[in-house]
Parts: C-alpha cells; structure tokens; sequence
C-alpha cells in the first residue's frame, strides 16, 4: 500500500518537473511546478512527516508561487519563442560554464546513489519523535539559532531591497 | 468477503461530511436570501416548498440546463480546471474539523472512531495549506477567462487573501499558544470544563482580541460584504467568475459557501469549545456544534446585508495598519502571559 503510493507520487513528482521544463506556456509551467510540490509534499506524508509536508505546501506550492503565477501573469509573457536555439542564446562561454555544471551534477548524483545503502532510516522514538512540531521549534531556536537568525537577517535585506528597487521607478 | 466495519464507518463519515457540506451550501444560500429579505422588508423566495425552502435546488436544476459558455479567447485547460480547484479546495479544507466525541454508534463498532473525516496532529497547518490552494482557483480562473473585468477581480482577491491571511494566522497562534498543540480535537478537549462552575472555558473569554481579528479576516478570507471586492458589481461586473455559468459558476458559488462554513467550523472549534455543552448525553453533542456554526454563519449573512462596502484602498490600509498590527500585539501578550502563569 505504502510502496503504491510512493510510486504514484513519485511518477507525479518526476513527470511534472520534466513538464516544467519542456513546456512552452509558461502559465502551465508555474501549473506543473505546483503540481510537482504537492506529490513532494505526498512523498514527506509517507516518511512520517506531516509538518515538513504541510510546511512545503504553504510555503512552495502556497505563497511563493502565488508570486511566480502574479509575475506571469502581470507580465503577460506570451508562448517563449521557439525559433531561438540554446546555442545562440547563451553564447560559448555559457555553453562551457552549463557543460561543467552538468557534469559536476552527474558526479553528485552518482556519489549520492552510491552511498544510498549506508544511511538507515529506523522507525524509532528517536526519528518519529524529529518530526514534531515542538522539536523542530527547539531545535531551530536552540542549536540552529545562527543560522535562523542569519536567514531572517537575509529576508529582511531582500526585502528592504525590493522596496526601494520598488520606489526608485516612481 | 470480510468487510472491516471500521473501514465502512470511514466511508460513510465522508460521505455524510460531503453532503452535509453541499447541503448547508444550500442551506445558507437560502437564509441568505430570506434574512436579506427580512432586512429589506421584503418577503424573499416562498413559492418553491415551504417558506421558498427547496428555492436552492430549484436554482440548481435550472444551472444544469443553462448553456455552457466559454470565452474564445480563453485558455481552454485552465478555464475548465479553475472552478474545479476552487470547489476542491473548499471541501478538502473540512476533512480535518471535529465535531463530535467518539462513537461506536450505538456498539456496531468495535473501536470508538471519532467523528471526524480525519485527526491530523498538524490540523490547523493544513487548514491553512488548503486555503492557500483555493487562491489557485480564483486566480486561474481570473487569468484564464481572457476578460479584463476578470482579470482584476482575481488580482484583487488574491491580493486581499493573501493579505488578511497574515492576521488570521497569527489570531490563530495565539490559540495555539495557549492550547500548546496544532490538533483540533486536542484544542476543542483543552476548552471542556467551567471556571466558578457556570463560564464555560472557551478559548473565546481568553482571547476576545484573537477572535474579533479571526473573525473579520474570516469575512476578508471568503471575499464577502463589506470585503467583497472581487466581485463588486459596480465597478468589475462580477469579478473573477463573470465569463463562467452554467455549473462551473455553480462551483464557484458552492465553494464560496463552504468556505463561510468552514471558516465558521474552525472558529467554533478554535473560540467556542467545538461540540462542547451542558445537558446533552455524550453521542448528542454534535448538536451544539451545528448550533454554534449556525449562529456565526448568521452573523455573517447578518453583517453582510447591514455594513456597505468599504473602498479598495481602505480594505488595505484597515489590513496591514490596524488588524496586522493588533493580531502581532495580541500574540505578544498571549505569549508573555502564557510564561507568566506556566
């Protein structure tokens, strides 16, 4: 039953990224995207997480494509020209820099896929106990609390950015 | 075949939630209509069955034989899914309201199954998650339909969802600082009991700021009077919905409903003790939940037909200076008193 819903979520999950990418109307690709995040957000719901599974949903599938769906659809961004090649596109230099990033890619997946038998995830206290709320709240405000300052620190600089970038057309 | 009952009692508990939720859907477009008559002395529907009672269903039936249009222009994939999204949403958003104890109804079952489609301990988190799906619907619907009236009904609504949600979220964390915990069974459970034997112990005396601000983004989060801007006939027609009809307005119309209800279920369950109450027997309680959903749902049809619309810019600036800033104050409050007292 377990292993029936992975697959089916995770066919979603893979069809709908390659989609994204190979669809030439963007209003669909923002679609797909969404599409995409909610079979992640399947995939977390069977590893026993439902808070990062509701996380994902209000924060990716909810707010932060709300925001790539208004930029679309405010900028009217009719079907992407096909008639443009990659090539031309991005010029010699970009094809070298995208041909090194791809093949850095490959070797991170195959060192990732290889080392898939070491880790075990048990079903005990220990990790069902990790996804609760409450322990997610101590952890991040205890030992992560650098890094969850340093991000709202982040946040707040792009936003304060976007406002005056927002004024200076005025 | 050995059929577990439980399983069967699961199904039957959706399928009476489903058609509960179409059923009140009718239910208030019905009193909206005679409250709103009463309102304007004027008598409202009572042709069809008693005091115009089956008027919704008449309405219904003659939506199935309206003509299916659909713009020229429109994106044909998108048009039909939107209305679609909206009506999913709205339901899906129920599966998780309590609203009643546990039952083994009358001893069929084995195990007592609470009634409730299902108790997530993360309920309110994805009360949340599915609102923000509905936003989907509207906008789509909006972008899709190739009509400007449409467009700017979607990119008000959204905008004002996403808005007032900011304040309906953080009402909502203070109830869950004081009840520390994110399910609503446990939540509705923390409010049993009475303080000097008569005030019940509703989350509601504790937090009459949280609700008020819970409640008026409630009306904002459901686009209704005096927050209906997406659909304000005078200046947009009929907002993101005005190219649909037939029954992919219908849905539009259902969903829009269901939220109200929805919205009026978590805030009973959240302020007013969910099926809490005196004198009833155990398997009866969910009586004084449809109880209280209903008189709050009355008070939304009430306030819809008494205050006029406010203007676009006034609804911004009352949600980001006024009801922002007193939900970010009470939660403050809720949180320095929760130290205190333990």
């Amino acid at each position: 039953m377990e292993a029936v819903a992975f697959y089916i979520f995770a066919a979603i999950a893979v069809v709908a990224s390659l989609l994204v990418v190979g669809q030439r109307n963007p209003m669909y690709s923002v679609m797909l995207l969404i599409a995409s995040f909610g079979a992640l957000a399947g995939l977390y719901v069977l590893l026993d997480a439902p808070f990062t599974a509701v996380t994902q949903i209000i924060i990716y599938a909810g707010a932060i494509m709300v925001l790539f769906l208004f930029v679309v659809m405010l900028l009217n961004v009719e079907r992407e020209d096909s008639a443009t090649s990659v090539a031309t596109m991005v010029g010699p230099t970009g094809m070298k820099l995208g041909a090194g990033l791809s093949v850095l890619l490959a070797i991170e997946v195959v060192w990732a896929l290889s080392r898939l038998g070491e880790s075990h995830f048990g079903h005990d206290a220990e990790t069902v106990n990790i996804s609760s709320v409450a322990r997610i709240g101590q952890a991040l405000f205890t030992q992560h609390a650098f890094a969850f300052e340093a991000t709202s620190i982040l946040i707040l600089v792009a936003m304060v950015g976007a406002v005056v970038l927002a004024r200076r057309e005025r | 075949m050995n059929v577990n009952p439980t399983i069967v009692a699961h199904l039957g508990l959706i399928f009476v939630v489903f058609n509960m939720l179409v059923l009140s859907a009718a239910f208030m477009v019905w009193l909206e209509r005679k409250v709103c008559a009463y309102i304007q002395d004027r008598v409202g529907p009572n042709r069809v069955g008693f005091e115009g009672s089956l008027q919704p269903f008449a309405d219904v039936i003659k939506l199935m034989f309206k003509e299916e249009l659909r713009p020229q222009a429109a994106d044909r994939l998108l048009f039909v899914i939107a209305p679609i999204i909206s009506a999913c949403a709205a339901f899906a958003a129920f599966s998780v309201i309590p609203f009643g104890t546990e039952t083994t109804l009358f001893g069929l079952l084995e195990e007592p199954i609470p009634l409730q489609v299902t108790d997530v301990n993360v309920a309110i988190l994805v009360i949340f998650a599915i609102a923000s799906m509905g936003v989907y619907g509207i906008v789509l619907a909006g972008w899709s339909s190739n009509s400007k009236y449409s467009l700017l009904g979607a990119l008000r609504s959204s905008a004002q969802m996403i808005s007032y949600e900011l304040s309906y979220a953080l009402a909502l964390a203070a109830v869950i600082m004081l009840a520390g915990s994110l399910s609503l069974r446990e939540i509705v459970m923390d409010q049993e009991g009475y303080w000097f034997g008569f005030i019940p112990r509703w989350y509601l005396f504790l937090q009459p700021v949280g609700f008020v601000i819970y409640m008026i983004a409630g009306v904002a989060e459901t686009n209704r009077a005096p927050f209906d801007f997406p659909e304000a006939e005078q200046e947009l027609v009929a907002g993101y919905h005005t190219e649909y009809s037939s029954m992919s307005f219908a849905l539009f119309f259902l969903a829009e409903y269901v939220n109200m209800v929805t919205v009026s279920a978590v805030a009973t369950s959240l302020y007013l003790g969910g099926w809490l109450g005196p004198f009833l027997p155990d398997w009866l309680q969910w009586v004084y939940f449809l109880i209280k959903v209903f008189l709050l749902l009355f008070f939304y049809v009430w306030m819809r037909w008494t205050l006029p619309r406010y203007r676009y810019d006034q609804l911004m600036e009352f949600g980001w200076k006024w009801l922002f800033p007193a939900a970010v104050l009470n939660l403050f409050a809720t949180a320095a008193l929760v130290l205190w007292l333990g």
